[in-house]
């Protein structure tokens, strides 16, 4: 599929200031693609025009005023369909939500408009954001812009494939074990998430409360830098967001990563990864090399149990979290005599097969008999986990790793077997579990063709550096290795 | 076997879940398999490790003082209403709990 306009942040707004484009033509040539290219991808679910228009509407007062515009003036903007927007359908992907509108808006969401962005309209992703293909989605599977035979990774993978499709110029999704960065990867683009507690988890539909994360997908490292300095810090609605100062994310951007000591985790690159992404992979961290990047061999020793304990705690907290759909306050009802009996059917129809497999693992872990086995080893191992992060960081400023161990899967390849299915966010749960911040890059192509993603990973709050070592990768020509 | 089919009868249970015989015997199977899979952590002696509950450390934390207990206007009950799939305004309708 031929790459649309490629609009930028501050392309968008240098050009609303120079009076070339108005923020409601802009917001028009995108619904125009939008419309164009939308039935084919299944990208966006639900479309926001009359948002839209107040917004646009907004700016070009502003403009026509001459009065300063803010840094996200008039750019349109996509937001997953697990972030609550007051007004606008929300379903999570879920046929227990088909119906539901949010009355108030997310954090994000609100920092996003006030800034001056333009949100377009909500994108399809795996059910309560439960996959890494977005092949559990009620509403169907999103086709990888890049290759519509393979997936666009998940579980945010609409919010990848609008900004790969030229559908968005920025948006929103969420990770909560690498929903974010493995989507980016498989869609050829940039994609971040902030430290936990860095960007307020207020109106985003919980899956793992201590594990979700909101962040950006973007066309450049710049863009994602200035969506999350428009959306980070402090919320007095999420008492888990800090209140640690937001810095100016965009102030080392372009400075030397001469010197920088970047650790390789040897457990990283064993077995199981695809060789295309091996090359690629060994390829980008050549490109830190020549760029003067100290390259530091290091151990994460337990690494290889990030999986089994993410699948342990993430599905007990969302068996806790998704208890909330009972059929009485919102969304689906199935109707019976019994009020208990209608908690049961409403809850058996509406959610879906990856949906219920978790609800069952995880209300097993945290069963009595079981909670010490499973969900305390899982908590225990967890700290382990995180203190590999710890002491990596006490030796290396970033960690270099793949993104994910394969490149885009064809629709249909891996839903028969869950765990196969998880395997897939091997090298993007640590980070998750640790609660550092991640972001992937765009590393080069398999046969011109797959993209392959290169994860940074930063200290807890290290965004500046995690952002600058990415724009100079990408500067230094990492997209075409 | 780790997980029997008696087990996930239960888990639905207190799940409140309807699953379909079929239902129950593919999460069976499956999570049996990823539960043979998360066996590998007791490859881990955890015995001296404390259990990581929260996710930031004391000096990244939140705000640690309470906020003010003060009562705020909420105006929304008319909106969650409008949505709901009983409502009887100001109320939620579900089925009848209380037998007389």
């Amino acid at each position: 599929m031929q790459m649309a306009t490629s609009w930028t942040i501050d392309g968008a707004k240098d050009a609303l200031a120079a009076k070339k484009i108005s923020a409601r033509e802009l917001a028009a040539e995108f619904y125009t693609r939008i419309n164009e290219k939308n039935s084919d991808l299944n990208a966006y679910l639900t479309l926001s025009p009359e948002r839209a228009r107040r917004q646009t509407d907004r700016i070009d007062a502003l403009v026509a005023e001459g009065k300063p515009l803010p840094p996200l003036a008039g750019v349109p903007v996509a937001i997953k369909d697990v972030i609550s927007t007051r007004g606008i359908k929300t379903t999570c992907g879920s046929k227990i939500l088909q119906n539901y509108v949010p009355p108030y808006d997310a954090t994000a969401v609100e920092r996003l408009e006030a800034a001056g962005a333009v949100i377009l309209g909500k994108t399809n992703c795996d059910e309560f954001a439960m996959g890494s293909s977005n092949e559990n989605s009620a509403y169907g599977p999103v086709k990888n812009p890049l290759s519509p035979d393979r997936v666009p990774g998940g579980s945010s993978g609409g919010s990848a494939a609008v900004v790969a499709a030229g559908l968005a110029v920025a948006s929103l999704g969420t990770d909560t074990g690498g929903s974010i960065r493995q989507p980016g990867s498989f869609c050829g683009i940039p994609a971040m998430m902030g430290s936990y507690g860095r960007v307020s988890r207020y109106g985003l539909i919980a899956f793992a409360s201590s594990l979700d994360r909101i962040g950006p997908f973007a066309t450049n490292v710049k863009d994602v830098a200035t969506i999350l300095q428009a959306i980070a810090g402090r919320d007095p609605h999420d008492s888990t967001s800090t209140t640690a100062p937001v810095p100016d994310y965009r102030a080392e951007l372009g400075k030397p990563v001469k010197g920088l000591r970047l650790g390789i985790p040897k457990e990283y690159f064993g077995e199981g990864m695809d060789a295309g992404v091996r090359k690629k992979v060994e390829a980008g961290i050549e490109v830190f090399k020549k760029l003067g990047c100290q390259l530091v061999e290091i151990r994460m020793p337990h690494t290889d149990y990030a999986i089994a304990t993410y699948y342990i705690i993430a599905t007990a907290e969302a068996s806790s979290n998704l208890a909330r759909y009972d059929g009485v306050r919102y969304g689906l009802r199935v109707d019976d005599d019994s009020l208990l009996a209608m908690y049961r059917k409403t809850r058996g129809a509406g959610f879906g097969a990856e949906v219920k497999r978790r609800i069952v693992l995880g209300t097993y872990v945290l069963s009595a008999g079981y909670y010490d086995a499973y969900y305390l080893k899982g908590q225990k191992v967890r700290a382990l986990i995180a203190q590999d992060f710890r002491d990596a960081f006490t030796k290396v400023d970033a960690i270099l790793t793949p993104t994910s161990p394969v490149p885009p899967f064809k629709l249909g390849e891996r839903t028969d077997d869950p765990l196969q299915m998880y395997l897939a966010d091997i090298y993007t749960v640590t980070g998750s579990l640790a609660g550092v911040p991640g972001i992937s890059v765009p590393c080069g192509k398999i046969d011109g063709k797959l993209p392959v993603g290169l994860q940074i990973f930063g200290p807890p709050f290290g965004e500046t550096r995690v952002l600058q070592l990415a724009d100079a990768f990408e500067q230094a020509g990492g997209a075409a290795v | 076997m780790k997980i029997s089919r008696e087990d996930v009868l239960r888990v639905a249970e207190l799940a409140y879940l309807d699953l379909s015989e079929a239902e129950l015997e593919m999460y069976r199977a499956q999570i049996d398999e990823i539960l043979e899979y998360i066996g590998k952590l007791n490859e881990l002696d955890t015995a001296k490790v404390e259990p990581m509950a929260q996710v930031l450390s004391d000096d990244q934390t939140a705000d640690a003082t309470l906020r003010e207990d003060l009562i705020v206007p909420c105006a929304v009950a008319e909106d969650v209403l409008k949505h709901a799939p009983d409502p009887e305004p100001p109320y939620f309708r579900v089925p009848k709990v209380i037998e007389r």
